[in-house]
């Protein structure tokens, strides 16, 4: 067992606790921290597959911004933070079973797919991957229409926002 | 004669040898390395922060015509530590209905957040923590740890005053951050590379010639995003209650005054690196110590001009603040982007000196158009926001209090 493989586990042990947190704590700002660890244990394993700006995107999209938001809306929505109500819901064995049907059927394809059998090719020293990504995504042979039609989205999205927070010019009353 | 040439490499490679000769393998002597230049590196940076405290609370004296502290030590050098030794000995006070992970976690993480920037610096030809291919995104990404910190820190204290105070200073730091990552663009693209160490060899001309309408939008918005003066309106001690840190006391509170400080030298650091050459200078690929010295040379004037800033400007208001983001340097900061991205391509392959001019020329432009759009819109009065009633205390309405003592 390589260090890696080590890393890699303890990561992904981390992780899985963390997201298995986020969903089963009563207070709903620990859940938002919870979150939080989660995306960084996610950045780690990105960084271990060599992906650093994915990890550093990771960090700067998830935890600096949509965290945050998330943490202001908890704040600002929920009269009560901590939720009494019982966690488990009546008949919860009907999902259960479904999950667990879910995971079996899930794990019986992924046990045929020949992904698993590659191994983990170490990039050449000193390879910018940054850059082929940046090509990739605005050259026509690669990935030009998604990327523009992600930001479109997003210039819908911040179009209709301020729509909806304009202050409209109302008749002064005064 | 090694030792004088680069002191911090011929050091490690003593050390690494030593290790390697007791017997350890160079894979672990490697790790002991790095582990101990970061201690060294954070430890060096705290302890820098009782020096800056010095120098600023004595600079800010001699500007508003008093000595500054002038009592422990010579000139009164010893006074932060003497005031670190007080705030050592302080009571923690954890405030009724706390939320003690994030009350606990919130100070950590502000100090580890500005900590970690120190990691991808460079600090000479020879001397960096990690050079990162995508080095200044990391220094964006601890940032925003930061910002959760400051949210933690105003949440977890069960304190509605601390509460505002944090959504205040995230406000403000979320909006500077739009404009300074834009600003920051200039000096990426011209390196072509997001790595730290790269964008300082790069700067065979000082990107602050080349793009000095970008390294003031850049420059302003680091001064919000430190919460100094003029934009220290997140907590103005001679106005509110302080921001988010209103519950903290003792170490706890050192170390959000500790981030603080250090976050403001930090900036000056970033800028220097991006836009002032780094540790570039006349023979410091020779002589990497020479690195250290110019760096600092940089990066103190940088900080001393924020200090300046601090001294002498009046405070912003919030909507003043939240304007000159918004409607000023970003749309300011992106038609930078453009015009430079467009005009770079056009000059990319002529002589350096015909392109800084017409760096410059373009620059200036940029900036007189800027100047005389604010000018134009100034006329325009701003359009008052809610009533003229203000809900100050008055004697008259105060309930009459019968028994002060007996109030609760």
């Amino acid at each position: 067992m390589t260090g890696l493989q080590i890393i890699f586990l303890i990561v992904t042990g981390v992780t899985l606790f963390s997201a298995i947190m986020v969903v089963s704590v009563r207070k709903m700002i620990h859940a938002v921290l919870w979150l939080v660890q989660t995306l960084l244990g996610v950045a780690i394993l990105f960084i271990t597959l060599q992906a650093s700006f994915f990890a550093v995107v990771q960090i700067l999209v998830f935890i600096g911004a949509i965290s945050i938001l998330i943490l202001f809306s908890v704040m600002l929505a929920s009269r009560v933070i901590q939720d009494s109500s019982p966690q488990v819901v009546k008949k919860w064995w009907l999902p259960a079973l479904v999950a667990t049907l879910l995971l079996g059927l899930l794990v019986n394809f992924l046990a045929l797919w020949p992904g698993f059998e590659t191994t983990l090719v170490e990039l050449p020293e000193g390879s910018d991957n940054i850059a082929e990504l940046g090509h990739v995504l605005i050259s026509p042979e690669g990935y030009i229409i998604p990327f523009e039609l992600a930001s479109i989205l997003l210039l819908a999205a911040l179009i209709g926002a301020i729509y909806i927070a304009i202050d409209r010019k109302e008749p002064q009353s005064s | 004669m090694g030792f004088w040439r680069d002191p911090i490499t011929f050091i490690g490679a003593w050390l690494r040898d030593l290790l390697v000769n007791t017997g350890l393998s160079p894979m672990g002597a490697e790790l002991i390395g790095i582990v101990l230049g970061a201690g060294l590196l954070a430890t060096s940076a705290m302890l820098l922060v009782i020096f800056l405290i010095w120098v600023e609370r004595k600079l800010i004296g001699r500007i508003q015509d008093r000595f500054g502290p002038n009592r422990v030590g010579p000139w009164g050098i010893f006074q932060p530590v003497a005031d670190m030794l007080k705030i050592f000995t302080k009571e923690y006070i954890t405030p009724i209905g706390a939320d003690k992970l994030a009350y606990n976690i919130a100070p950590v993480l502000a100090v580890a957040s500005v900590l970690m920037v120190w990691a991808v610096i460079p600090f000479s030809f020879t001397v960096v923590g990690a050079d990162l291919s995508v080095g200044f995104l990391f220094i964006l990404a601890v940032g925003a740890l930061g910002e959760m910190g400051y949210i933690l820190a105003g949440w977890g204290s069960n304190n509605k005053y601390a509460l505002l105070g944090a959504f205040r200073t995230i406000a403000q730091l979320i909006s500077y951050e739009v404009p300074m990552i834009i600003s920051a663009l200039i000096p990426i693209m011209f390196a072509g590379t997001l790595s730290v160490t790269g964008i300082v060899l790069a700067q065979d001309i000082w990107f602050i010639i080349i793009a000095p309408a970008a390294a003031l939008v850049f420059f302003i918005a680091s001064v919000a995003r430190i919460g100094r003066a003029p934009f220290d309106l997140a907590e103005a001690e001679s106005e509110l209650v302080a921001g988010y840190n209103i519950e903290y006391s003792g170490l706890k509170f050192g170390m959000f005054f500790v981030a603080e400080f250090l976050q403001a030298f930090t900036m000056a650091l970033i800028f220097a690196t991006i836009f002032l050459g780094g540790w570039r200078g006349p023979g410091a690929e020779q002589f990497p110590i020479l690195g250290f010295l110019y760096l600092l040379i940089k990066t103190s004037a940088v900080y001393f001009i924020t200090i300046l800033f601090r001294a002498t400007l009046p405070r912003f208001r919030i909507d003043q603040m939240m304007a000159l983001n918004w409607k000023i340097l970003t749309p300011f900061s992106l038609s930078i982007v453009l015009v430079m991205a467009l005009v770079g391509r056009l000059v990319a392959s002529s002589p350096d000196v015909f392109r800084v001019a017409v760096f410059l020329a373009v620059n200036a432009v940029l900036l007189v158009a800027v100047d005389r759009l604010i000018t134009l819109n100034k006329r325009k009065p701003p359009r008052e926001v809610g009533s003229r009633n203000r809900p100050v205390a008055q004697a008259e309405v105060l309930p009459a209090q019968s028994d002060p003592g007996a109030s609760e």
